[in-house]
């Protein structure tokens, strides 16, 4: 259980030291713009109390926004992101519950069930996150072209992540 | 109330959500444009000594790049040195202390932190408040505009980049002096556009577009840009341009921050007049 909990802090300062010091400075376009440090959020245990797994998020998403100077964006994308993951899960949830062993990685449920749950994940945090940094409707179509391309960046660097760093020694 | 409460605990997954957002909600809106201060940016200490460290390693494997800039520079003053030139023996032309008042001072500072790809670009300095920097003063690169001081911690300062949904400053046609807003569409980090030219001045691919006094900001004539392309919307009495960046924004690292030495003074008197007319 310690170690579990060390594991999970570690993937934290990690997670966002990797966002903010490497993944910001990658620019590919301005339509391509990746959140990998949304992985916190999605990877932690299926049976995070509800209210702990909004708080979690909610304090990822300052962090974030404190070195993102966007002030609050990050954090209510993030909320919204815990919000939906909790219903998301509870929606796909086996009739038995999920099996306290069981991480959400693609190594223990397979790359379907990922795809469904972390692509929703991501796509509600990007197209929350994007409309609501314009906040106008001017731009609509060109911030939908943000949302996808980033939304698929995003998903395909969580994949990778978890490919080098999650899948279990054989 | 009794019942309310008991509403409240079972549905106290959303009530706690909703207030998250609400808390999100309250820091959005006091961030909002650049004289408001940030409750959350990255002029906070902590935050800002993480940037610097991961500045001064990528600073080190940039600093051939850098030395060459600044060389070219070194070569553009010294061309300007008082002995490059031959001295005219006119009383008129001796400069008096007592005429010629300095009116804008440069600092030099170095950039920790930049983004290009948001919709709203903050850079970080590596100066602030013990340096004398406070909010509302110009910031510029060796190639031209790059922004203002928004908020300004004891030794880092944040600064609003022309990339920035709300920058909007006054810039002008260098040839004649026609006035209209800079803003930012979000597409490109190497182009941004004016807008509200009035139609009679004449524009011309390729014009230069510098900064203007009108701003109460920057000084008049720091590069902006050049108009890369101009276009007159129908039924519309005002040409809208867009104009390639002098400075890039990707490689910007040395800045200067300028102090208008007579701001308060102007924005006091500004002020008076305004109060008079309410």
């Amino acid at each position: 259980m310690t170690t579990d909990l060390a594991k999970y802090i570690f993937r934290f300062i990690i997670l966002i030291l990797a966002q903010v010091l490497i993944v910001q400075n990658i620019n590919l376009t301005n339509y391509i713009v990746l959140y990998p440090y949304v992985l916190i959020i999605i990877l932690l245990p299926f049976q995070t109390p509800k209210l702990v797994l909004l708080i979690i998020s909610f304090l990822v998403g300052c962090i974030i926004d404190f070195f993102y100077d966007s002030s609050g964006l990050h954090a209510s994308a993030c909320t919204l992101m815990a919000f939906a993951r909790y219903y998301i899960l509870k929606f796909m949830s086996p009739r038995e519950g999920y099996d306290a062993v069981l991480k959400p990685t693609v190594d223990d449920m397979g790359l379907p069930w990922f795809i469904t749950f972390a692509g929703s994940l991501v796509l509600i945090h990007h197209l929350f996150f994007f409309y609501l940094e314009v906040f106008r409707f001017t731009e609509f179509f060109r911030i939908l072209l943000r949302v996808i391309l980033s939304s698929i960046g995003t998903f395909g660097l969580i994949y990778l992540i978890q490919f080098l760093f999650f899948t279990k020694r054989k | 109330m009794r019942n309310l409460l008991s509403f409240v605990i079972k549905h106290n997954f959303i009530f706690v959500f909703l207030f998250l957002q609400l808390i999100c909600v309250w820091l959005m809106v006091h961030s909002h444009g650049y004289q408001g201060s940030h409750v959350l940016n990255s002029s906070n200490e902590v935050v800002a000594n993480i940037y610097q460290t991961a500045a001064n390693t990528k600073e080190y494997f940039l600093l051939k790049n850098e030395n060459d800039k600044l060389n070219y520079e070194n070569a553009q003053l010294r061309n300007l040195l008082k002995n490059n030139f031959s001295i005219i023996p006119l009383k008129e032309f001796r400069r008096n202390d007592t005429l010629y008042k300095q009116q804008y001072t440069y600092v030099s500072a170095k950039i920790v932190n930049a983004s290009v790809n948001k919709r709203r670009n903050y850079l970080t300095l590596n100066i602030g408040k013990n340096q004398g920097l406070t909010h509302d003063m110009a910031v510029m690169s060796p190639e031209g505009i790059v922004g203002i001081v928004t908020n300004v911690s004891n030794n880092f300062a944040s600064v609003m980049s022309v990339l920035h949904k709300d920058f909007g400053i006054n810039s002008q046609l260098k040839k004649d002096r026609s006035y209209g807003p800079l803003v930012w569409d979000g597409k490109s980090y190497e182009y941004c556009s004016m807008i509200d030219i009035p139609t009679h001045a004449k524009l011309k691919k390729g014009d230069t577009v510098v900064t203007s006094e009108l701003s109460g900001i920057f000084p008049e004539g720091i590069l902006v840009g050049f108009v890369e392309d101009f276009e007159r919307k129908q039924g519309e009495s005002f040409y809208t341009a867009k104009i390639k960046l002098s400075t890039n924004f990707k490689k910007v690292n040395h800045v200067y921050v300028i102090t208008n030495r007579f701001k308060t003074e102007r924005d006091s008197l500004e002020k008076i007049s305004q109060k008079n007319d309410d």
